[in-house]
């Protein structure tokens, strides 16, 4: 059995502006190393699935510099690998991608050419770790036209921001309520689907040229009656990085605890991303850190604690850092201050200076300078 | 363009590294974190911008071979040239292990040949270095030499353990001095010699016929051309970071060197990376209970006990109330709770179990084999186990796959050893 990986990594990421100013939203750096989108493509690759297909659109220059020719995901193929599918002119017009169903919709060829049976559909904003062959045992055992996964969402979840899932006994999906205002439960979407080739491109050439440009609102809720649409429960760790600051924020925190790092990093399979040949980090004899994690490249000489320092990151000595996010090749020089803040690429905090988020994260630009 | 072939010697055993290369070959001895001595040598092969490299094998190669693999890391799977892996091979006359490295070479002129190179440059692949070999090939090719020698400076006590070039004021070498008891200058040979290739050619041709020669670089070929006047041998002097670490203590040395502020040997250099083949692991980890100083703490460690002066490698995970000082602890090995380890140089997969103390007591000579194991460093071996409570002293030695059956006691006094029974 052969599958197809779809990865939408189009979408603007309005919630995490500014730090979606200068990339989109799957290209977001976490956790010290990675960017959002090595999650579902390491899922994917970990699962066996050698041919994904990026789904592009907005601001894709640091997406595109990541993925490369797929080559840490061991996707530079000549079968397979990755294929970068951006908007593009063609004979019957320009056409932006209106919505994920479009988006697929106008690249059909990689779907009709391809031998693969199965098209498994993720997101780039996306942090978990799964075994997606457990998905299909559960596809063939039900005997679904489509699985979707959904996970039961505790109260640390704004519930209202996602799709609530209404199920019957055999866990076949009645219902799909989208950003209800009031959830009538709490098993949410989490916008991952698996559905057999044919039949969705038998759908996308229903919807499509009618207008239905979204693959959950026009393509499959219209369906729900006719086709056998399943729910596969996944208990795992799962955050989308799209939601919001906070909730960026609070995904990189969750990583200081030893059962999140366990189950996303040495679980199912690696996460892999762009390799950047810099050397271990280094702490010298002014360091304290506490509760943080380190990355490569970094030199440490400050004080650093409940942080998540990127690579090349440098904390000279008597700087402080206290709970706060610092991204790649940002200087905190000697005696400044940085609490509650989120710190992206290349930022410089002079001698002295202070950068403090007091009720809400201090969010600072790409290259600016305190 | 300059075609110029490098030829990377790496087949040695680097016997006085004792239990740590006794799986492996020296050049792939872990060094600084996360790379293996050949790296250096690679990485400044592709940072001069040489892109046509022979990695000569014999001892252990499986893992240098896999280390090296097709050469990606270091942008060498390339269309032409690249990385090649020359083992000792069996030819339809003669077959037979590289008797020196000058016959390891010789048995690879073909090579040089049809990688058309003008000039060779011949080099080890366990020394620590940052070197742009066009400054030696540009010095080469002014001084219209055949030959050229890339030294360094040394104090004259030194001098004795090093070859030693004596010049004219040219730069031209007039004498050679293999390890001399009274050295006559200070420069030494850094085993780094570039060639012309017809001249390397015809020299490797008449010491392969010649009975007498022990076919090695420094002890036959050097002299040989110097003595009998058989072409223009110039040395080269060399003022960076040059590190040959050949023994326990230089090897625990230079590496904790590398956590000092400002290393000799820079490795945060962006315009002189040193690349590497690594495992891929996540940013390393270091708890609230941790306290680390003056430390290298490579990716995939937990750090959950106190480290000072010391390199954990990859994946390294440190247990809550153990005690790290001036310490080497190479990839994946595992340190329990409440262990101490001062002045130890641990090995890849190691697990230390619980209360163990490494490094303590009085200093005794090393009872198996005092000229490797001194300097009151006690050194683990690869994939070995050591059991809950045991108390190890200095200058001691624990081999490769020990287990915890081969303990007898609790106790290892300084000096002892502890291999594991077959």
């Amino acid at each position: 059995m052969k599958v197809l990986g779809l990865i939408l990594a189009g979408g603007r990421g309005e919630g995490l502006w500014p730090l979606t100013k200068v990339r989109a939203s799957a290209a977001i750096p976490i956790f010290g190393k990675y960017r959002a989108i090595d999650f579902t493509l390491s899922n994917m690759v970990n699962s066996g699935i050698y041919k994904v297909g990026v789904l592009t659109q907005y601001n894709p220059r640091s997406l595109m510099d990541h993925l490369g020719s797929g080559k840490e995901w061991d996707l530079d193929r000549k079968h397979g690998g990755l294929f970068i599918l951006q908007p593009y002119v063609s004979s019957q017009g320009e056409f932006w991608y209106r919505g994920t169903a479009d988006a697929i919709y106008q690249n059909m060829t990689l779907l009709r050419r391809g031998e693969e049976d199965f098209v498994l559909i993720g997101s780039g904003d996306h942090i978990y770790k799964i075994d997606f062959t457990d998905l299909y045992q559960y596809h063939f055992k039900k005997g679904a036209d489509i699985t979707l996964i959904v996970k039961k969402l505790d109260e640390s979840y704004d519930l209202t921001k996602y799709g609530i899932v209404t199920v019957n006994g055999n866990m076949r999906i009645l219902e799909i309520e989208e950003k209800p205002e009031k959830p009538k439960g709490d098993l949410a979407f989490l916008g991952i689907y698996f559905i057999n080739k044919y039949l969705l491109m038998d759908l996308l050439y229903a919807s499509v040229p009618q207008k239905g440009y979204d693959l959950l609102l026009d393509v499959i809720l219209p369906n729900l009656d006719r086709l056998k649409v399943y729910a596969y429960v996944f208990d795992g760790y799962w955050r989308n990085v799209k939601k919001g600051i906070d909730e960026y924020y609070r995904i990189n925190m969750d990583i200081l605890n030893q059962e999140v790092r366990r189950e996303l990093f040495y679980e199912k399979g690696k996460v892999f991303t762009k390799l950047k040949d810099l050397s271990p980090p280094k702490l010298t004899g002014t360091a304290t850190v506490s509760n943080s994690l380190i990355s490569d490249g970094c030199i440490i000489a400050g004080s650093v604690r409940n942080s998540v320092i990127f690579r090349n990151v440098r904390i000279k000595a008597g700087a402080i850092v206290e709970n706060s996010v610092i991204m790649q090749g940002s200087v905190i020089e000697e005696g400044a201050v940085v609490k509650n803040a989120i710190l992206d690429k290349e930022v410089m905090v002079r001698e002295g200076r202070e950068v403090v988020g007091e009720k809400e994260i201090l969010v600072l630009e790409k290259r600016s300078v305190v | 363009m300059r075609k110029v072939t490098a030829m990377i010697l790496a087949g040695g055993q680097g016997t006085r590294l004792g239990v740590l290369t006794e799986k492996i070959a020296k050049p792939a001895v872990p060094f600084g974190g996360k790379y293996r001595l050949i790296d250096f040598t690679l990485s400044n092969c592709v940072n001069s911008g040489i892109y046509k490299i022979g990695v000569l094998t014999q001892y252990k190669p499986h893992v240098l071979t896999k280390h090296i693999g097709i050469g990606k890391p270091w942008d060498l799977d390339r269309k032409d040239g690249g990385v090649t892996i020359l083992p000792p091979y069996v030819g339809s006359k003669e077959s037979e292990w590289y008797k020196g490295t000058a016959n390891a070479v010789y048995q690879n002129l073909e090579f040089i040949e049809e990688s058309g190179a003008d000039y060779v440059l011949i080099l080890s692949g366990d020394h620590v270095y940052a070197m742009d070999y066009n400054d030696l090939l540009d010095f080469h090719i002014l001084k219209g030499a055949d030959g050229t020698i890339a030294c360094m400076e040394v104090s004259l006590e030194e001098a004795s353990r090093f070859g030693i070039m004596v010049t004219d004021l040219d730069g031209r070498i007039v004498e050679f001095q293999e390890k001399p008891e009274k050295p006559r200058s200070n420069l030494a040979s850094l085993g780094i010699y570039i060639f012309n290739y017809d001249f390397l050619k015809k020299i490797l041709e008449e010491d392969e016929r010649n009975e007498k020669s022990s076919h090695d670089f420094g002890r036959d070929i050097i002299p040989r051309i110097v003595r009998e006047n058989l072409g223009k041998l110039y040395a080269f002097k060399f003022e960076g970071y040059w590190k040959d670490v050949g023994t326990i203590k230089s090897y625990w040395e230079s590496n904790l060197e590398l956590t000092s502020p400002l290393p000799p040997l820079n490795l945060h250099d962006p315009n002189w990376k040193f690349f590497t083949h690594t495992e891929e692991m996540p940013p390393s980890y270091v708890s609230p209970t941790a306290e680390v100083m003056n430390s290298i703490i490579s990716e995939g460690c937990e750090v959950y006990g106190k480290v000072e002066n010391s390199v954990l490698f990859q994946g390294v995970i440190v247990e809550e109330g153990s005690h790290i000082v001036n310490s080497i602890v190479m990839t994946r090995t595992f340190i329990g709770r409440n262990c101490s380890l001062e002045n130890v140089v641990v090995a890849e997969n190691v697990v230390i179990g619980k209360n163990v103390r490494i490094g303590v007591g009085e200093d005794k000579k090393n009872e198996y084999d005092p000229k490797v194991y001194s300097g009151l460093i006690t050194v683990v071996g690869m994939d070995s186990v050591i059991p809950d409570d045991v108390t190890i002293g200095k200058n001691c030695v624990i081999g490769v796959d020990v287990d915890p059956n081969d303990f007898e006691s609790r106790i290892l006094e300084s000096g002892g050893y502890i291999f594991h029974r077959r």
